[in-house]
């Protein structure tokens, strides 16, 4: 109950036309972000942070998640009308949607699209709101070790859990851990990693990074491809809302089981493209009509937005209550803390009740007007897609290039920009993961700080990280995800399927 | 499905040749970049060992944290580097075409030329011949419509970012001859 009380002060906090506005402003730009081909949910976040340098906390994570969510809506025009899905967890999406629209029902497909995103990020929200305070309080009793385990745990999981070769996921996260090292030592003062280069003793920015990674890459990918569309054009009546609307209850076990699926894919860093697909093979698995999906099923459509939705705001929760990502985006908004001066974890509900409860109300209200948003401007945000590809493409270069060099007003960080756009398509192409090398690179030094703390206490004995229960049982939960592969494979030697998280 | 249920139609005038042959495949880009890691994982660990990779009498020293990092890089490299070289070379996947390599460095070169003039012309100098030539030449789109385009962007880009936002930006010539 104490939750609601501060629930209530959030939006009493976030009730001024100073940031409605910007709200609004975030809503408009992600979805622009969300439909525009070349741009996504972690690029417009981060080309947009450096909007935000000016404004006060609360205003600016409003304003930035808000991009996010209009960049989760904007994600599902394409997919259903052109058949494009703007991000990978949109994919699932296209399997029905873009049926539904060649059948003539892009509205109801759209409809059901938006409306299952809203309820499944609105359950996300609400898990937030009840069960982030009380991690938070229990992790007020963590203390280096503790952290380090749950950092450990969060890496670990990447590697176990991830569907790529492992080998790849460890290089991205090598790589994003040595990367956020480079520089002054705070510990030490000593420099380490700079080669003698004044530029590199800032360290590398991962924001720089990351416009480089998702923005110059992405640019890159999608004008080797044809660029050419062919699509509809839907237009939302009150009677399409209404009558989708209506028979939600008939698939209330469908947004339950993705709602759930997403709720746990976001917290443990399994990510928002492992959900929609799970969503969708397990609505298809308990359909009496399973030969139907894929032809134009309404609810080929509610199952992976649902999950993909409840994913992308549950990753928020780890973020808030622990200050540990449990996505690209989820890290990129976390870098955006750090950079108002905020630390995120279990400290910012006690010290920054404000800034919490503000963002956490911002995401009900948030999803609230951006559903009311999509419903009534389809067609303008489909017709951007109108826009020659050779007109957005140096505006989009542009848009990365004030965003990098914002960030730290440095020349040097544009070059950065430039390199990490090469990295980030040839690492795509050759099926290096990069959300593991965005979330090193965040939480790179916290993760070594705290490991330099726990070794400096227990006198350079790792047993400190089994010292007590609770770090014990994170730590060698964390090795046991690291090896899951291997511990699943003796399972089907056996005979046993333990778990689907290899389907 | 009718043709006039299609509503929303861009057709892509320098769209790849789809039969154009392969540069490079996969297999020998991969292996490029997982050398390369390794070189990367040698030179970084060289340096944290440098820096002091072991413990001294207030704890881990700089190195020691960064230094097993580069070992694990290094040895994901190596087991990267053998599993692909064991791969077998029938079917490899195309890693980019000729055709597609041209409209990649489409892109990257008046990127790099934009990086390079920014330093000399500002940003919003180098954003409006940037925007501006690479939709009249790489789009073949009227220069009436590019250069109008490229202003107007740059114009609500230099209201947002340093009017608004107050967000500085690099300034060249022309801001200086405007007196900011």
């Amino acid at each position: 109950m104490e939750a609601l009380g501060l629930l209530f002060h959030g939006f009493a906090v976030l009730f001024t036309w100073k940031i409605m506005a910007l709200m609004m402003v975030g809503l408009v730009l992600g979805i622009f972000v969300g439909v525009l081909p070349g741009l996504g949910g972690p690029n417009g976040v981060a080309i947009l942070l450096p909007l935000t340098f000016t404004m006060d906390p609360t205003s600016a994570i409003v304003m930035l998640s808000c991009i996010y969510w209009g960049a989760l809506f904007g994600g599902a025009i394409t997919s259903i009308l052109f058949n494009i899905p703007g991000e990978a967890w949109s994919v699932a999406t296209t399997f029905d949607g873009y049926p539904m629209a060649q059948q003539g029902k892009a509205a109801e497909a759209l409809t059901a699209a938006f409306t299952s995103s809203f309820i499944g990020s609105l359950v996300a929200v609400m898990l937030i709101t009840f069960l982030a305070p009380s991690i938070a309080g229990f992790a007020l009793k963590f203390g280096p070790p503790e952290f380090f385990s749950v950092y450990l745990l969060t890496f670990c999981s990447f590697v176990g859990l991830g569907r790529e070769a492992k080998h790849k996921t460890v290089i991205s996260m090598a790589l994003g851990l040595l990367l956020a090292g480079v520089g002054l030592d705070t510990v030490s003062g000593q420099l380490r990693m700079t080669f003698e280069s004044s530029d590199l003793m800032r360290g590398v920015n991962f924001l720089v990074a990351v416009i480089g990674l998702f923005g110059i890459s992405e640019i890159l990918l999608t004008m080797e491809e044809r660029l050419a569309l062919r699509g509809h054009a839907a237009r939302i009546s009150l009677r399409t809302v209404w009558n989708v609307w209506k028979d939600l209850p008939k698939y209330w076990a469908t947004l339950v089981r993705s709602s759930v699926i997403g709720c746990w894919l976001g917290i443990t860093p399994g990510g928002a493209i492992a959900a929609s697909f799970m969503g969708y093979n397990l609505a298809k698995r308990f359909s009496k009509d399973k030969e139907s999906f894929g032809k134009g099923r309404i609810e080929g459509v509610f199952a992976p937005e649902t999950a993909a939705h409840a994913s992308g705001t549950a990753a928020l929760l780890p973020m808030l209550a622990l200050g540990i990502p449990g996505s690209g985006t989820a890290a990129i908004l976390l870098g955006g803390l750090m950079v108002w001066g905020l630390n995120p974890g279990p400290l910012l509900f006690v010290e920054h009740k404000d800034f919490v409860w503000g963002l956490i109300a911002s995401m009900y209200l948030g999803n609230v007007v951006g559903l009311v948003l999509v419903l009534t401007t389809v067609p303008i945000f489909a017709s951007i897609l109108r826009v020659p590809f050779a007109a957005i493409a140096p505006m989009i270069v542009v848009s990365c290039a004030i965003g990098a060099y914002a960030i730290q007003n440095a020349m040097f960080d544009i070059w950065l920009m430039l390199v990490f756009g090469v990295v980030g398509y040839v690492f795509k192409k050759i099926g290096i993961p990069l959300a593991p090398f965005t979330l090193a690179l965040v939480l790179g030094s916290r993760a070594e700080d705290a490991f330099r703390l726990a070794m400096i206490g227990s006198g350079g004995t790792v047993k400190v990280f089994w010292s007590n229960g609770l770090v014990g049982s994170i730590t060698t939960l964390a090795i046991v995800l690291l090896f899951w592969p291997l511990i699943d494979r003796v399972f089907e030697m056996f005979g046993r399927k333990p778990s689907p998280a290899r389907a | 499905m009718a043709n006039s249920d299609i509503e929303i139609v861009v057709e892509d005038p320098t769209a790849p040749d789809e039969n154009s042959p392969a540069i490079t495949n996969n297999r020998t880009v991969e292996m490029a970049v997982m050398a390369l890691l390794f070189v990367l994982a040698v030179v970084l660990g060289w340096d944290n060992w440098r820096t002091g990779a072991s413990w001294d009498s207030t704890g881990p020293q700089a190195g020691y944290f960064p230094f097993y990092l580069s070992v694990i890089l290094g040895g994901a490299a190596l087991y990267g580097l053998a599993s692909v070289a064991i791969k077998r070379s029938e079917g490899l996947e195309t890693f980019v075409t000729r055709a597609q390599l041209r409209r990649v460095l489409q892109v990257f070169v008046p990127t790099l030329l934009f990086c390079l003039a920014m330093q000399w012309l500002g940003l919003y100098v180098a954003s409006f011949l940037l925007i501006a030539g690479f939709m009249s030449i790489i789009g073949k789109i009227a220069w009436w419509k590019s250069l109008l385009t490229a202003f107007i962007f740059v114009a609500i880009m230099f209201v947002t970012f340093d009017v608004a936002f107050d967000v500085i930006m690099p300034k060249g010539p022309l801001e200086a001859v405007f007196g900011r």
